[in-house]
């Protein structure tokens, strides 16, 4: 040893890194991705590998050449972005249609801002609504054209939220909760099965990834919002656990809600978004134009993120 | 639920590979270079000139003021040179240079190993024994503990918290001591709970070190069967997380009480020693004998001599590493006191001074610090700080220079345990720009709230 290495404390690093953390989301979000797959068989395969080399080779190329800094693609990000927004894609979106979803979520909403921390925006979401808006037809049509496992029942194309805003809660009777439970007959990789992404939400727990503040406010929010329409009039309004099975609701609430860069830092912070979100949600999918609600709410309160950092702070030491 | 502070905290690696490792009494070299500035406050004055024959245990500096302590020779010999000398950090400071001739104490010092039990009831004789024979607070700040044991007469103690959390990683010193001298520690705790006049003493040690619980809490209960100054001596086993040994977190730990913004443990009724501290005080009062030695743990992943030496103060670092077979290949740094919150050495042929607790061998590998990313507001060193800030946002404000904001967001408060820095996923130097600015604020604070000329 010739020179001696001096530098202020601490002089260890827990070693978690932003790729260790962005590897865990990319591993939570294995048991959905799988549940999709086996359901939407290869078409699904080309809308993920899509999205995916998309959001990673845009990011890629616009640091490299637009903004002319040193890539920073090995940090995992866009990968969960390219998932993200795959997942919310319905297997028969045309490749070209996901790409523009990429180019939006990669390009205008993260890399305009000046790439991973600095957007105010969820990538994949707003990736998403881009395409819902633009493109309805494709992005409505949840019907499976190959999958590699048969769902119990007949296949459809139009989801269970769907069903209930145009046909009325009685096309929804008799819905079976333990199926949507483990396989559902259709709809978004979310709400094929939630057990998928409840493993998923143990295990960033576990891997403290992520803090259980934001979904659980999010899930509470739907489930007493949508019991009280319930309690007061079953025939018309679905049961909480209907809300909380169906559409993007489980999806949205532990993967999209919960990202770094676009929630809360606060715990309290946390909360009030989740609740945000859960109130938009059930505004939206019971007297809005639109079947669900999730992406929608997730952005509006993205804008709020701000201001609720700037009032809920951390509690301090010694200053109650 | 198991004792622990509130707020924030980390769970690094306790490594604590040297806990094993007995005391072993290091040889004096053949010189040590005795600092001046041993402790919190102004340093001492020497008080011999180059030629003076001096003892073991005869005072070599005097203190200059009110906060500051008496330092003594560690070794008897010559002195060879009263003058500037590069300490660890390579900053010159004055020391004493002493050639090392035997080894004869200072008459009045008992250094047989008779364990003195019984507690003298004169305050004062306790608080002279203890401000003679230069002690001070050795878990890391070395403030002077005759002050710290005299809170002005407004603020009454009630508690008073022996530190024996050594939550540091690899830091095993006072791990060894609780084993080796608990009764001392406990007669010490007694003889600073004399002084304070307070009901109730908690020692409080990390559920990592269950043999120092035990072998403390034996010593307690002796000592109570010996005389009735030991009632109202507990231990306490505190959760094993990081900073747990802090003051503020001690206390809030053992007390439940918080400490407020800028204001000191006495204003919640608390007085904080270390157990290494309090073994000073036992040999300061009950034997007369200054400190002149310490226990220094020296470790590393990469280091085969794991040991606990007992070390004359102002021994060179270079001749510890020395004794122990040099420095290891592998390491490419040195850090006095623990891998959270030490200090990296620059100079190893300074001595140690009487609050080094520790000689730490790291790797590259161990200590690099990887390029910093974009901050990706996860809010982990917010959830780590144990003091409540938001690391991330005072960085930023720092940035900005934005004092205002930083004072009003408690950057005055914190207390550079490095949890930010440590958990942060970006490496981003948290620490680093929240100590300058830290700084910064308080020499605003202490400007706007100083006397006006």
């Amino acid at each position: 040893m010739d020179k001696l290495l001096v530098s202020p404390s601490p002089h260890i690093h827990s070693r978690t890194s932003t790729s260790s953390l962005m590897l865990d989301v990319v591993i939570a979000l294995m048991p959905v991705t799988i549940v999709s797959v086996l359901f939407y068989g290869w078409p699904e395969i080309l809308v993920l590998c899509v999205s995916i080399v998309s959001c990673v080779a845009l990011e890629y190329l616009i640091t490299r050449f637009m903004l002319k800094k040193k890539p920073a693609v090995s940090d995992f990000s866009a990968v969960v972005t390219g998932i993200l927004l795959a997942l919310n894609l319905p297997s028969t979106t045309p490749w070209w249609v996901v790409f523009i979803g990429a180019v939006i979520a990669i390009g205008v909403v993260k890399m305009t801002f000046g790439g991973l921390g600095q957007n105010l925006f969820n990538p994949a979401i707003a990736g998403r609504v881009f395409l819902l808006l633009s493109f309805p037809t494709y992005m409505t049509n949840w019907a499976s054209t190959g999958g590699f496992i048969k769902a119990t029942d007949a296949v459809s194309g139009s989801t269970l939220l769907g069903i209930l805003k145009e046909e009325g809660i009685n096309a929804v009777a008799g819905t079976d909760y333990l199926n949507m439970l483990f396989l559902n007959t259709g709809g978004s990789a979310g709400e094929l099965s939630a057990i998928a992404v409840i493993i998923g939400f143990i295990y960033l727990l576990a891997r403290k990834v992520i803090k259980p503040y934001i979904t659980l406010s999010i899930l509470v929010t739907v489930f007493v919002f949508a019991g009280i329409f319930w309690l007061v009039n079953p025939t018309e309004y679905a049961d909480p656990l209907f809300h909380l099975l169906t559409g993007g609701i489980l999806l949205g609430s532990v993967f999209m809600a919960t990202d770094y860069v676009t929630s809360p830092m606060s715990n309290l912070g946390g909360i009030i978004f989740g609740i945000g979100i859960g109130v938009i949600t059930m505004v939206i999918r019971l007297f809005g134009a639109y079947p669900e609600g999730v992406s929608f709410a997730i952005l509006i309160m993205n804008m709020t993120v701000p201001l609720i950092n700037r009032f809920c702070h951390q509690k301090k030491y010694g200053r109650a | 639920m198991k004792n622990t502070f509130s707020i924030g905290g980390v769970h690094p690696n306790d490594s604590k590979i040297s806990a094993d490792c007995a005391i072993e009494v290091l040889p004096a070299p053949k010189t040590v270079y005795i600092s001046m500035a041993q402790h919190l406050g102004g340093p001492a004055k020497a008080i011999v000139a180059p030629g003076d024959k001096v003892k073991t245990g005869q005072v070599i500096g005097e203190p200059t003021a009110f906060i500051s302590a008496y330092v003594h020779s560690s070794v008897s010999g010559t002195v060879k040179s009263v003058g500037l000398r590069k300490d660890l950090a390579g900053i010159p400071v004055i020391h004493v240079e002493i050639d090392v001739e035997g080894d004869e104490w200072m008459e009045g010092i008992d250094t047989s190993d008779r364990l003195v039990t019984e507690i003298p009831q004169d305050k004062s004789f306790i608080i002279d024994r203890i401000k003679n024979n230069g002690v001070v607070g050795l878990g890391g700040a070395t403030f002077p503990t005759n002050v710290k044991l005299c809170p002005p007469p407004d603020k009454k103690a009630e508690v008073l918290i022996l530190n024996g959390a050594e939550c540091e990683p690899y830091l095993t010193s006072d791990y060894r001591i609780m084993l080796e001298k608990s009764e001392q520690i406990v007669i010490g705790a007694a003889l600073m709970k004399k002084v304070l006049g307070v009901e109730r003493t908690v020692i409080g040690i990390e559920e990592n070190k269950p043999k120092a619980i035990e072998a403390m809490k034996k010593a307690v209960s002796s000592l109570k069967a010996v005389s009735g100054d030991y009632s109202g001596i507990e231990v306490m086993t505190l959760k094993k997380k990081y900073p747990q040994g802090g003051e503020k977190q001690l206390i809030d730990a053992v007390m439940h009480r918080q400490v407020r913004s800028m204001g000191l443990p006495i204003d919640v009724g608390a007085v904080v020693q270390n157990v290494a501290t309090s073994l000073a005080v036992y040999d300061a009062v009950q034997k007369n004998r200054p400190i002149v030695d310490n226990t220094v743990t020296v470790t590393g992943d990469c280091f085969s001599r794991q040991s606990n030496l007992l070390v004359r103060v102002g021994t060179p670092v270079s001749y510890i590493i020395d004794y122990l077979g040099g420095v290891p290949e592998k390491a490419v740094k040195v850090v006095s006191g623990g891998p959270m919150m030490g200090k990296a050495i620059a100079n190893l042929d300074a001595a140690t001074l009487k609050g080094t607790s520790s000689v730490l061998f790291l790797t590259e590998e161990q200590t690099k610090r990887k390029p910093q990313s974009n901050c990706i507001r996860c809010g982990k060193c917010a959830d780590a700080c144990p003091m409540g800030l938001e690391p991330f946002l005072l960085n930023k404000l720092a940035k900005n220079g934005m004092m205002d904001e930083l004072e009003a967001n408690a950057v005055q408060d914190c207390i550079e345990c490095g949890c930010c820095l440590y958990s942060c996923p970006a490496n981003i130097p948290l620490l680093d720009v929240i100590r300058l600015a830290k700084g910064d604020v308080i020499r605003i604070i202490r400007s706007r709230t100083a006397p006006k000329k």
